[in-house]
């Protein structure tokens, strides 16, 4: 009983820990954990997909080709979502292309961030004249339609899943190089920089151990915005032709894969886009709910 | 004013210099020889290829192919296509028309659901309305549009078959192109049934187009709307017995409105990246398809060309939005 008391009562004295604070608000956005929930369950299919799916992926069951959905008449409960024109079973493909969605995402916001908050970071701090430079170049990269931008990259590059990514990554970028440099600027001007200036901290420092972690709240909700972006472009880009190649199970390449059947088969159009459509959502809840937590100014607005 | 305008022209010109340059070296690094690709599988000789090289200045080192391409922008010229073997400017413009009629559909689409769906859920801010209108937005800002292009078909076209599939008027009619703007050319041309299958055409389309703007305008709406109605001049009004629908419809929609036509004005860049693939999916013969077909067909010229003016038809709206922006509020003009 005391041991209790004075454990709740040292909880009261001490400053709730940073963690603790930021779920204490995230968990105030029901919509943000619901969406947390669902990212979870992508994020865990990601991993062991392969290993939960009924079937393999790409294993053809000619015997059954455009089989219905199980609830639907002529249905197979061996193929709960029905089957594919090869007969390849449709929950199988989605689970396991799973993967290669979060793989997009992953690899995209890193690559997007870390280059985008350096630039940032440089220019923030840079003389004017290269500040100048860094921001006009990043100009010319928006000017163009992002998935104008990518599909002529991808064209160059060839068209695979992972000079989808670096497309991608390189049209995102300019986002972070914008986001870090007003927030860098704002900071700069505030006491505690210059106090940490006089007493000798170097650029490096000041870059990346003082000024730095104030900028990242903003970062952070971008990271997750542009996370659902990168799915959606590369979901595009499979549609188009120009991302991953068949017969991977990338949702939006099953989608191209099955554009001849939609009036025939709804289930093949069906599935895979609601996939894209609910993960995307799923994330796009979560950067809702990270905003609310992260940045006080927008708190309940 | 004047400073404001000048200095924000003479930024333009450095990022038309780097699209310029973007668009060209791209081009240049495509796999592939242009020459070889226009050839085609018939193959051509050495004599030929050595011709054909000095006609397309392939032969120039880099930066006189580079300044002769930049001096050929500016007075217009884009090259020629490989398919078509027609100048790149003709191109593009006459097929313009096309995206232009759809975007501006999609954008009335988009305005004219969103912003009264976000002045209703800033109303009732925290209610069933503003939760399940705000949802509802989300699910549309998420949504890959190429997939809803699809379901929309599934369900229109193939169940209840209510709308065609493809293209942008039925192949029953004909009539000249007057203005490029399928609707206003088929109520001209005064042949029965011919403005009910444009519009039936367009519809659609506009609606995939504008689903993403919809959503961003109606949650731009009540963001802005929230910020308005905790103004001192809201509660004035109030105090004075004005009537929710005069306070909320003139005095405080009129403030929210200047963020609002910043998004609109600023959303072509999004219009015309969703145009690739709404055009594509429905065959509608405009810039996006135009785009698409050409990467595909290794178009060099119709790419590096069509991308260029893409780019500057976008920095030219974001510039005219920032300054009309400047004009409307005196406060961003000062930095």
């Amino acid at each position: 009983m005391d041991d209790a008391l004075s454990a709740e009562a040292k909880m009261v004295n001490e400053r709730p820990g940073r963690l603790r604070e930021f779920w204490f608000y995230f968990r105030e956005n029901r919509g943000a954990v619901v969406g947390l929930c669902i990212f979870a369950v992508f994020t865990f299919l990601a991993f062991f997909g392969p290993w939960i799916a009924p079937h393999s992926a790409t294993e053809q069951f000619r015997d059954y080709t455009l089989i219905p959905p199980a609830w639907q008449d002529g249905g197979n409960w061996d193929f709960i979502l029905g089957t594919d024109p090869l007969g390849r079973d449709m929950l199988s493909r989605l689970i396991v292309g799973a993967r290669f969605s979060f793989f997009v995402g992953i690899v995209v916001v890193t690559v997007a961030a870390t280059g985008g908050i350096l630039i940032g970071l440089i220019a923030g701090f840079a003389p004017k004249w290269l500040d100048t430079i860094i921001m006009r170049i990043m100009d010319i990269i928006l000017a163009f339609p992002s998935l104008l931008l990518a599909l002529v990259l991808v064209a160059v590059l060839g068209p695979s899943l992972t000079n989808a990514m670096i497309a991608i990554a390189i049209v995102l970028q300019p986002h972070y190089v914008r986001l870090t440099r007003a927030s860098v600027l704002s900071e700069k001007q505030k006491d505690y920089v210059t106090s940490a200036r006089v007493a000798g901290a170097g650029y490096f420092r000041l870059m990346f151990v003082t000024v730095l972690p104030n900028c990242l709240a903003p970062i952070i909700v971008q990271a997750a915005l542009s996370f659902s972006t990168a799915i959606l472009d590369a979901a595009a880009l499979g549609f188009l032709g120009m991302g991953a190649q068949p017969p991977t199970p990338e949702w939006g390449t099953m989608l191209a894969e099955a554009r001849e059947f939609i009036l025939r088969a709804w289930w093949v159009v069906t599935f895979p886009g609601l996939a894209i459509l609910v993960t995307v959502l799923a994330i796009n809840l979560m950067g809702d709910g990270l905003r609310d937590a992260l940045d006080p100014k927008l708190k309940r607005s | 004013m004047l400073n404001y305008v000048l200095s924000r022209l003479l930024t333009f010109i450095p990022t038309f210099l780097g699209v310029t340059l973007i668009s060209f070296s791209f081009i240049r690094a495509l796999p592939g020889d242009p020459i070889v690709v226009m050839a085609g599988e018939r193959g051509l000789s050495d004599e030929r290829y050595a011709e054909l090289s000095k006609q397309y200045g392939f032969d120039q080192p880099i930066y006189v192919q580079f300044w002769d391409y930049f001096t050929g922008v500016l007075q217009g010229d884009l090259g020629t296509s490989f398919v078509t073997k027609r100048p790149v400017f003709d191109e593009f413009f006459a097929l313009f028309p096309a995206t232009l009629e759809l975007s501006i559909c999609a954008m009335i689409f988009a305005v004219v659901l969103g912003l009264p769906a976000g002045v209703i859920a800033a109303v009732n801010r925290g209610k069933f309305f503003d939760r399940a209108l705000m949802s509802t937005a989300l699910v549309g800002y998420s949504m890959p549009i190429f997939w809803w292009a699809l379901l929309l078909i599934i369900v229109f076209s193939g169940n209840l078959g209510w709308t065609p599939v493809s293209g942008r008027i039925s192949l029953m009619y004909y009539f000249p192109d007057a203005t490029g703007f399928m609707l206003i050319d088929s109520l001209m041309s005064g042949q029965q049934g011919a403005f009910s299958s444009a519009l039936l055409h367009l519809l659609l389309p506009a609606i995939v187009l504008g689903t993403i703007p919809l959503a961003v305008i109606a949650r731009q709406t009540r963001s802005a709307m929230l910020e308005v109605l905790g103004e001192d001049y809201i509660r004035t009004a109030r105090a004075k017995g004005m009537s929710p629908a005069r306070i909320n419809g003139i005095h405080a929609l009129r403030n929210a409105m200047i963020p609002v036509i910043t998004v609109i004005g600023l959303s072509v860049g999004t219009l015309l990246a969703g145009a690739i693939l709404t055009e594509t999916i429905f065959s509608w013969p405009g810039i996006g398809k135009w785009m698409v077909d050409s990467i595909f067909r290794r178009d060099y010229p119709v790419v590096q060309g069509g991308l260029l003016l893409i780019a500057v038809m976008v920095m030219v709206v974001n510039l005219t939005v920032d300054m009309l922006y400047g004009i409307i509020n005196p406060k961003i003009r000062k930095r």
